[in-house]
C-alpha cells in the first residue's frame, strides 16, 4: 500500500517539537515517578519530608498482613466471577445482537451500554440504595422471584458473605454491555462467505461458531479477556462507594487498592503505598503473561 | 426457527429491561419526598422538587458541578491537543528517537496507575501542587493511549495530501492545524468523550491530590455526602442524577464516533 516514491520527509525541527511536550511531561510524571516508586518502596515515610530505610519490611509486613490476604482474596474472587460470568454474557448478547434479521439493534446496543456510562462512583452510591435491607429495588425483585416475602429486608451490603455477590452483580450490570461492544465490533468482521460456505457444506449453528466465528474474533476475546481482568483487580471505588466508605463488615469489600488507599495515604505512609503499588504491578503482569500464553495456544488450534 | 426467534428478542428485552430499570427508579425515586423513597417502586404519588432544592441548599453542589466542568473540559482541550501533535509526529515524520519515545510508551502502557500515586503524590507536593487544579491537569495534559489512537488513525492520511500543503507555503504546525486536525474530527470526538468520561468519573486521584472542600469535584464530593447525609436518600439520588447526567446528554450526541473509537485499538490493533 505504501507508495513507491514516499513523499515523508524529516520536517525538519517540527516533529521534534510536536513530541516535546508529551516527552517532558511524560519523563517527569510518568517514568520519574515509576523509578522513584521503585526507591519508596524500601522506605517507611510519614509525609514527604520524612523517609527512613526500611529493607524488605514493607514487603514483609504486606505479607504476612491478614487484611492484605484478605484483600488478595477478595479481588481475586471478584476478579474470577466477573470475568467467568460476564465475558460469556457479553458474547452472547453480543452474538444475539448481530443476528441480521433483528430490528433495531442500535437500540438495545445503546441501552445495553448505557449502565457504563454512570461510573463506578455513581453505580457505588446508586446501588448502595437499590441495596437497602428494608425495601430496596433489588429486594424487592429478590422476594419476587424467590417467592418470599421474607426475602424483602435481606442485608445484602450489612452481611459479609452477601458483600461479594452484591458487588458482581453491580458490575455485571455495569460492564456486561460495555464489552458487548467489543465483541459486536468483531462480529462485525467476521467472513460471511465463509460462514455460507460452511452452511452449505452442513455445517450446525455450533459448528460453525467453532470453526468460523470463534477464530476470527479471538484477538478480540484475548483483548477482553486481559482488559476486564486488569481493570478487575485494580477494583476500588465501586465496592468503597457501595459499602459507604468503607471496606465492608468484616473486611468483606476490602479489594488490594483499598488496601493501598487506607494503608498508604490514610496513613501518610508512601513508602508502604509503593510496596503494594509494585505487589499490585508484578500481580497483574504475571497473569496477564499467563492469559495471553494460555489463550494464545488455544487460538491456535 | 421461529420459537428461537422469539426466544432471542424475549433475552434482549428483559436484558434492556434490567439495563434501564436502576435508572428509572434513579430518576423516579429524586421526585419523592426523602420519607417516601422506599414507599413506591414505579410510581411517584406526591412529586415534589425538594430533594433538588435540598441538594443545592446543604451543600455547594452547583461549585462542584462547575469544577468537575472545568476541570473535564480542560483536561479535555489539553489531551486531545497535546495527544494529537504528538500522534501526528509518531505517524507522519521519520526522526531521530522515534522507536525510542514508542518503546517507552509500550513499555508503561503495562504499569497500573496506582504504582505511580504514591511517588507522583510526593512530587507534586514538592512542586507545591498538591491541592491545585494545576496538580491535576499538569500531569495528566497528555495521554500516551491517545497518542496511540491519533497515530493510528493519522498514519492513514495521504502523504500526498501534506506534501501539497507544504508546496503551498503551509507551514508544519499549520500542515497540523489547517490539514491534519480536520481530518481526524472522528477521532477528536471519541477521544474527546472518553478523556471527558474519565477526568468526570475519576474519583483516587483527585480524593488523595485536593484537600480544600471547595475545589471538589462531583464524586468526591458524592462521597463525602455518602458519609454526612446516609439517610437522606432523595438527596443523594438528585445528587447522583446531576452528577451523572452531563455524561449522558455528551454520550447521546457523541455516539458514533466514541463507539468507533473504543474499538478501533481493540480491533486493528
Amino acid at each position: 500500500m505504501t507508495p513507491r516514491r514516499s513523499y515523508r520527509v524529516g520536517g525538519g525541527a517540527a516533529p521534534y517539537i510536536f513530541v516535546a511536550p508529551f516527552v517532558l511531561l511524560f519523563l517527569v510524571f510518568s517514568v520519574y515517578p515509576i523509578v522513584q516508586s521503585f526507591r519508596l518502596a524500601f522506605y517507611a515515610t510519614s509525609g514527604p519530608q520524612d523517609w527512613s530505610p526500611v529493607g524488605l519490611r514493607n514487603f514483609a509486613f504486606l505479607l504476612q498482613d491478614p487484611d492484605f490476604h484478605k484483600a488478595v482474596t477478595n479481588t481475586v474472587t471478584y476478579t474470577i466471577a466477573t470475568v467467568l460470568l460476564q465475558l460469556p454474557l457479553s458474547l452472547g448478547l453480543a452474538l444475539l445482537l448481530s443476528q441480521k434479521w433483528l430490528k433495531g439493534q442500535n437500540l438495545f446496543r445503546l441501552i445495553f451500554f448505557s449502565p457504563h456510562l454512570l461510573g463506578q462512583v455513581f453505580v457505588g452510591v446508586l446501588f448502595a440504595v437499590l441495596f437497602q435491607p428494608k425495601y430496596g429495588l433489588v429486594n424487592h425483585a429478590y422476594a419476587a422471584i424467590t417467592m418470599n416475602p421474607a426475602n424483602i429486608t435481606t442485608k445484602w451490603l450489612g452481611d459479609p458473605a452477601t458483600v461479594m455477590p452484591a458487588l458482581v452483580l453491580t458490575s455485571l450490570w455495569m460492564y456486561v454491555g460495555f464489552n458487548m461492544i467489543y465483541f459486536l465490533a468483531a462480529l462485525q468482521g467476521v467472513d460471511q462467505e465463509l460462514h455460507e460456505a460452511a452452511l452449505v457444506d452442513g455445517a450446525g449453528t455450533l459448528a460453525r461458531f467453532r470453526a468460523v466465528t470463534l477464530p476470527a474474533i479471538w484477538p478480540v476475546c484475548q483483548f477482553v479477556l486481559v482488559t476486564s481482568t486488569m481493570g478487575s483487580l485494580q477494583l476500588f471505588e465501586l465496592p468503597y462507594l457501595l459499602l459507604g466508605n468503607t471496606s465492608g463488615p468484616d473486611n468483606a469489600g476490602l479489594t488490594i487498592v483499598m488496601y493501598l488507599y487506607q494503608n498508604g495515604f490514610a496513613s501518610g505512609d508512601l513508602g508502604y503505598a509503593s510496596a503494594v503499588g509494585w505487589t499490585l504491578a508484578v500481580g497483574m503482569l504475571v497473569i496477564s503473561l499467563a492469559q495471553l500464553r494460555m489463550s494464545g495456544g488455544v487460538g491456535k488450534e | 426457527m421461529k420459537i428461537l426467534r422469539i426466544a432471542a428478542i424475549g433475552i434482549l428485552l428483559l436484558g434492556s429491561i434490567l439495563a434501564l430499570v436502576p435508572m428509572i427508579w434513579l430518576i423516579l425515586a429524586t421526585f419523592r419526598a426523602n420519607d417516601r423513597v422506599f414507599s413506591e417502586v414505579f410510581t411517584v404519588t406526591k412529586p415534589t422538587l425538594a430533594n433538588y432544592t435540598d441538594l443545592f441548599t446543604t451543600v455547594p453542589f452547583f461549585q462542584f458541578l462547575a469544577n468537575s466542568t472545568f476541570l473535564a473540559c480542560t483536561a479535555v482541550c489539553l489531551q486531545v491537543f497535546f495527544s494529537s501533535l504528538a500522534g501526528f509526529a509518531l505517524a507522519k515524520y521519520d526522526f531521530q528517537g522515534k522507536k525510542l519515545v514508542m518503546g517507552i510508551m509500550l513499555a508503561t502502557v503495562l504499569i497500573p496507575g496506582q504504582l505511580t500515586l504514591a511517588p507522583s503524590y510526593d512530587l507534586l507536593y514538592r512542586m507545591h501542587l498538591v491541592d491545585t487544579y494545576q496538580g491535576l491537569l499538569i500531569p495528566g495534559a497528555v495521554s500516551v493511549f491517545g497518542i496511540f489512537l491519533f497515530r493510528q488513525s493519522m498514519v492513514r492520511i495521504p502523504d500526498e495530501l501534506l506534501q501539497a500543503g507544504r508546496i503551498d507555503g503551509c507551514s508544519e504546525f499549520g500542515l497540523y492545524w489547517n490539514v491534519v486536525l480536520p481530518v481526524s474530527r472522528p477521532m477528536i470526538g471519541a477521544f474527546s468523550l472518553m478523556t471527558f468520561m474519565a477526568t468526570w468519573n475519576s474519583f483516587l486521584w483527585p480524593q488523595i491530590m485536593l484537600h480544600s472542600k471547595l475545589k471538589y469535584t462531583l464524586p468526591i464530593a458524592l462521597a463525602q455526602m455518602v458519609g454526612l447525609y446516609q439517610q437522606q436518600y432523595g438527596m443523594l439520588m438528585a445528587g447522583t442524577l446531576v452528577a451523572v447526567l452531563p455524561v449522558i446528554v455528551l454520550f447521546l450526541l457523541l455516539q458514533k464516533e466514541f463507539v468507533a473509537g473504543l474499538t478501533a485499538g481493540a480491533v486493528k490493533g
